[in-house]
C-alpha cells in the first residue's frame, strides 16, 4: 500500500473533537494491520501533535502520508508560533491556560513524547507565522 | 489480575465493558495529566484518574490502555460513556481514593506502567 494521503482539520480550542484525527489514523493504521508498536508511536506522536493545535494554535491541519517505507505526519496550524523552540522541547514546559490544565493538559511532555516517538521530528515556526511538525515512521517490511 | 477481581479489590461499579471483566491485567498507571500517560508505555494497563473527560477516554484510546478506573466515586457524564463503549474501552469507578486505590492494587501485586513496585 502506498501513496495513501489524507488530511484532516483541526479546530482550535475545540475540546469535544480534539484528538477524533489521530484516533482515526490509529485505526486506520490497525485495519492496514502495522505493527502494533509502531501504532502507537504513531499515534502517540499524532496525537500530542493534534492536541498542540487545538491548545496552542490557531485552526490547523494534519496531513499523513503513507509511502511504501515511510509514514509522513505534517501538522501545520496558523497559530502564534514558538518564540522559543529548545524551550518548548523540555520536559515539563508547558504554556498551557489554567483552563486547559484543569483538563488534565499542560504535563509539558507533547513535544519531548513526539520526539521520543518519532523516527524523525522537524519544527518550522516563527512568532506570528504559525507552526509546523514534520515527523517520519519508517517502516520495516510488513508494516 | 482480572478485571474483574480489581473491580471487588476497588469496590469499584463497571459503567462500560462488562464483557471484558476477564481481561488480564499487570500494570496500573495513576495520573491526571494527559502527556504523562503517553510518555510511558501503558498498552493493556488499567488508568486510574480523576479525569472524567472525553479527553481522558481517547488519551487512554491513544495509549492502548486496557480500562479506566475513575477515583473518589466519580462519574463521568454519558457522552463520556459512550465514547469509552465505541473504543471497546471498560470504565469503573471507585469510591476509594487515587492513594488507596494505588496501594490497594499494589498490595495485589500489580506494577507500575514499567513493571517497577
Amino acid at each position: 500500500m502506498s501513496g495513501l494521503r489524507k488530511d484532516f482539520f483541526i479546530r482550535a480550542r475545540d475540546f469535544i473533537h480534539a484528538g477524533e484525527a489521530s484516533i482515526r489514523i490509529q485505526h486506520l493504521l490497525k485495519t492496514m494491520q502495522f505493527d502494533p508498536h509502531l501504532i502507537r508511536r504513531i499515534a502517540v506522536c499524532s496525537y500530542e501533535g493534534e492536541m498542540n493545535v487545538v491548545m496552542h494554535g490557531g485552526d490547523g491541519r494534519l496531513h499523513m502520508e503513507l509511502e511504501s517505507d515511510v509514514l509522513k505526519l505534517d501538522i501545520s496550524d496558523a497559530g502564534p508560533g514558538i518564540p522559543d523552540i529548545e524551550l518548548a522541547m523540555r520536559p515539563g514546559y508547558s504554556t498551557a491556560s489554567d483552563e486547559q490544565r484543569e483538563m488534565g493538559f499542560g504535563a509539558g511532555m507533547g513535544l519531548p513524547n513526539m520526539k521520543k516517538n518519532a523516527d524523525d521530528m522537524t519544527i518550522e515556526s516563527q512568532p506570528g507565522r504559525g507552526t509546523r511538525v514534520r515527523m517520519r515512521f519508517f517502516l520495516n517490511e510488513g508494516g | 489480575m482480572k478485571l474483574a477481581e480489581i473491580v471487588r479489590t476497588l469496590e469499584a461499579t463497571v459503567l462500560a465493558g462488562e464483557a471484558k471483566l476477564d481481561s488480564d491485567i499487570v500494570r496500573c498507571g495513576a495520573s491526571d495529566l494527559m502527556s504523562d500517560i503517553l510518555a510511558g508505555l501503558a498498552e493493556g494497563s488499567l488508568l486510574l484518574t480523576g479525569l472524567t473527560t472525553l479527553q481522558a477516554v481517547r488519551t487512554a484510546s491513544i495509549a492502548g490502555v486496557g480500562a479506566i478506573a475513575f477515583v473518589r466515586g466519580k462519574i463521568p457524564p454519558a457522552e463520556v460513556v459512550q465514547l469509552a463503549d465505541a473504543h471497546g474501552l471498560p470504565l469503573v469507578s471507585t469510591p476509594c481514593s487515587m492513594f488507596v486505590a494505588c496501594g490497594r492494587l499494589h498490595a495485589c501485586r500489580l506494577t507500575g506502567l514499567n513493571g517497577n513496585r
